[in-house]
C-alpha cells in the first residue's frame, strides 16, 4: 500500500491552497495514509490549517529557526529523512515545489516526475512535455520512492473543515547547511484576489500598451472581483511584475473564467491558461491565436470595450 | 573563476509539435533543432560575468551524440572559450545528466555552474536542484540578477510570491529565468574563430555515472483540444451570456 507524505507550501503564516491541490492527487492513489508535512520556525498555525484538509491522516510540524524561509538547501535535508517509510513525496508544482522536490529526490537517489496531472495508477501518471503540447504517461519503479511535484490547476483544492486530523512535532537529525541565505522577499502589495487560486482572473497583453495604461485592467479587475494577470509580453515590457505573468514560465491556473485583453495568446500563454473553464478574449485582431481556444471572443479596441463592459455590468 | 555551463540541444521553440499517430514519441525527424532557449540565457550571463572580469573561463557542456559537435561550436561561437562534449546516444533524464555534471566539476573545479532552469522539451525542471544536492552546495534557482562579489552570488529570484533575494556562497549552482539577459547574436567571424576552439570529447560509459533512469515513458498523446467558442458582437452581449453561465 502507499503511504505519501506531502510537503506543505506556506507564506507569511497561512497554508497555500496548493497544498490542498496536492492533496487531492494524493487521494487520487487511495493510500494508506497522507501525511502533511510543515517545516516552518512556528509551524503551529499553518499545521492547524493542514489538519482540516479532508483526506489528511496526520499532519507532521519540523519547528526550527533555520525554516523560517523556504531554502531548498536548509529543507531537503529534512524533507529527505522524513520520507523514511513513504513511498511517495508529493509538492506542489509551484516555485516552492519546483525548487525543493528535485533537491530531495537527488538527495534519495530517484528520479522525479515533474507536473503531474492525472495519476494513472500508484506508480503511473500522466504530465505535459513541450510546453503542453504533447501528453506523456510516465511509469515511476516501485522499487524506489516516488517524488512528484503536482501540477495545482490540473486538481482542485482538497475541502477542508471537515477533518481533524492529529498533529505530531518530529525532531529530525540533520545537519543543516549555511551556505545559503535569505535576504529579503520583494512582494506586490495588493487587496485583490490571489492569482493562483482566484475563481476569476482578468489577465492583460502587449495590446494595453503601458504600465499607466494597465489601470484600466486593475479597475476592471475590481468591479468584476477577479484576480489580475499579465502575458510574458506586458510583464517584459515593464507594464507589471513578473508575479502577474501566467503562462508556462510564469503562473498556470485555472479559473472558472479567465478574462484575455488584449493578448495575443501565444502558445506559452495558452499553456498556462488551457484548464480555465471559460475563456473570453477581447482583442483587436480578429486573427489572434487568443480566439481559437476562446468560450466567448469580441474583436474590438479594449479601451472602448472595456468601459463598455462596466457599463453593461450596471 | 571558471563557469560551466549546460547547453542542451532541443527542438527549436518555433516548432510546432506533432505527437506521432502511434503513440510512441514526438516527430523529431527533420525539425529544427536549437539551443535550450535558458541555456543561451545561462550562456550569456556566463559570457558576462568573464567580460566584468568576474570569470576567467566558459566551458558548455553538452551531453548527447555525436553529431552534438557541431551544436557545441554554436556555443563556442557565441563566446564559450572551451567545450565538454560528452557522448552517449541514449538520451538521459535529469538525475543521470546531474550526476554527469557532478563528476565534470570534480574535473574542473567551477566557481560556478549556470544551468537554464528547464529544457524545453521534457519541461522537467531538476537538473540544476539535483546536481546543488549531490554537490552539497547552494541552488539558486529562476534568476533574475546575479551579482558576484567576495566569494558568493547575490541572486535574484522569479517566485510565485514576487522577487526573492538570496545569497549562496561559492561554489554553487544558479539556474536562469527568462528575465536574466537578453542573450547575444551570433557573428559570422565568431563562427570562423569558434572552430579553432577545442571540444573535448568524452566517453558517457568513462565517467563511472550510474544511469538511473527511473522513468519509463509509455505513451504521448496531443493535448485535449479546446473547442472553438462563439464570437459576441459587443459588451452588452459578452456580459450577458457571462451572466446567464452564472460567471458573472
Amino acid at each position: 500500500m502507499s503511504k505519501i507524505l506531502v510537503i506543505a507550501e506556506h507564506l507569511g503564516g497561512k497554508l497555500n491552497p496548493s497544498t490542498a491541490r496536492a492533496v487531492s492527487a494524493a487521494s487520487a492513489i487511495k493510500p494508506e495514509a497522507i501525511d502533511v508535512l510543515v517545516l516552518s520556525d512556528a509551524p503551529d498555525a499553518m499545521a492547524a490549517e493542514a489538519a482540516q484538509i479532508e483526506g489528511v491522516s496526520r499532519v507532521l510540524t519540523i519547528a526550527r529557526s533555520e525554516n523560517a524561509h523556504a531554502l531548498a538547501a536548509v529543507l531537503a535535508p529534512q524533507v529527505a529523512k522524513t520520507a523514511a517509510g513513504y513511498s511517495h513525496v508529493f509538492a506542489p508544482s509551484t516555485t516552492f515545489g519546483k525548487d525543493l522536490a528535485p533537491r530531495v529526490a537527488a538527495l534519495l537517489g530517484v528520479a522525479q516526475v515533474s507536473d503531474v496531472m492525472s495519476v494513472e495508477g500508484s506508480h503511473t501518471f500522466k504530465r505535459p512535455i513541450y510546453a503542453g503540447n504533447a501528453i506523456i504517461t510516465v511509469e515511476a519503479a516501485p522499487a524506489h520512492t516516488v517524488v512528484a511535484t503536482i501540477r495545482t490547476a490540473s486538481w482542485p483544492a482538497a475541502a477542508s473543515g471537515g477533518n481533524h486530523a492529529p498533529v505530531e512535532a518530529l525532531s529530525v537529525e540533520a545537519s543543516l547547511p549555511t551556505h545559503t541565505r535569505f535576504v529579503e522577499l520583494k512582494q506586490g502589495s495588493s487587496d485583490r484576489p490571489d492569482l493562483q487560486s482566484a475563481a476569476k482572473v482578468v489577465s492583460g497583453g502587449r495590446g494595453v500598451g503601458s504600465k499607466e495604461n494597465f489601470d484600466i485592467i486593475y479597475k476592471f479587475a475590481d468591479k468584476v472581483g477577479a484576480a489580475v494577470g499579465a502575458s510574458r509580453a506586458a510583464v517584459d515590457a515593464g507594464f507589471c511584475p513578473n508575479e502577474m505573468q501566467v503562462g508556462q514560465t510564469g503562473k498556470i491556473i485555472a479559473p472558472e473564467l479567465y478574462m484575455a485583453i488584449g493578448i495575443s495568446g501565444a502558445i506559452q500563454h495558452l499553456t498556462g491558461i488551457k484548464d480555465a473553464g471559460t475563456i473570453v478574449a477581447i482583442n483587436k485582431d480578429g486573427e489572434a491565436p487568443i480566439f481559437e481556444v476562446a468560450d466567448f471572443g469580441l474583436v474590438g479596441d479594449l479601451f472602448k470595450i472595456i468601459p463598455e463592459l462596466e457599463v453593461a455590468l450596471g | 573563476m571558471k563557469i560551466l555551463v549546460g547547453y542542451k540541444r532541443v527542438v527549436d521553440y518555433n516548432v510546432r509539435i506533432q505527437v506521432k499517430p502511434d503513440g510512441s514519441g514526438v516527430v523529431t525527424d527533420g525539425v529544427k533543432l536549437s539551443a535550450n532557449p535558458f541555456d543561451d540565457i545561462a550562456l550569456e550571463e556566463a559570457l558576462r560575468l568573464r567580460e566584468k572580469g568576474v570569470a576567467d573561463e566558459v566551458i558548455v557542456v553538452g551531453i548527447g551524440p555525436a553529431d552534438l559537435t557541431a551544436h557545441l561550436r554554436n556555443g563556442l561561437a557565441m563566446g564559450a572559450n572551451r567545450a565538454i562534449h560528452v557522448s552517449t546516444a541514449e538520451a538521459v533524464q535529469p538525475l543521470t545528466a546531474a550526476r554527469v555534471f557532478l563528476k565534470l566539476i570534480e574535473k574542473e573545479q567551477p566557481g560556478l555552474v549556470i544551468l537554464g532552469k528547464q529544457a524545453i522539451d521534457d519541461d522537467a525542471n531538476q537538473t540544476g536542484q539535483m546536481l546543488a544536492a549531490l554537490w552539497d552546495r547552494p541552488q539558486a534557482t529562476f534568476a533574475s540578477k546575479i551579482d558576484i562579489a567576495d566569494g558568493k552570488a547575490t541572486v535574484t529570484r522569479e517566485v510565485d510570491a514576487g522577487l526573492e533575494v538570496i545569497e549562496a556562497e561559492l561554489p554553487a549552482v544558479i539556474t536562469t529565468d527568462l528575465r536574466l539577459n537578453e542573450p547575444r547574436f551570433i557573428k559570422l567571424p565568431d563562427i570562423m574563430k569558434a572552430k579553432a576552439k577545442p571540444i573535448d570529447t568524452i566517453e558517457f560509459a568513462s565517467l563511472g555515472v550510474e544511469a538511473h533512469d527511473h522513468l519509463k515513458t509509455t505513451h504521448f498523446a496531443p493535448p485535449p483540444k479546446r473547442s472553438k467558442g462563439v464570437m459576441v458582437k459587443d459588451a452588452a452581449e459578452l456580459v450577458a451570456a457571462l451572466k446567464q453561465k452564472g460567471l458573472l
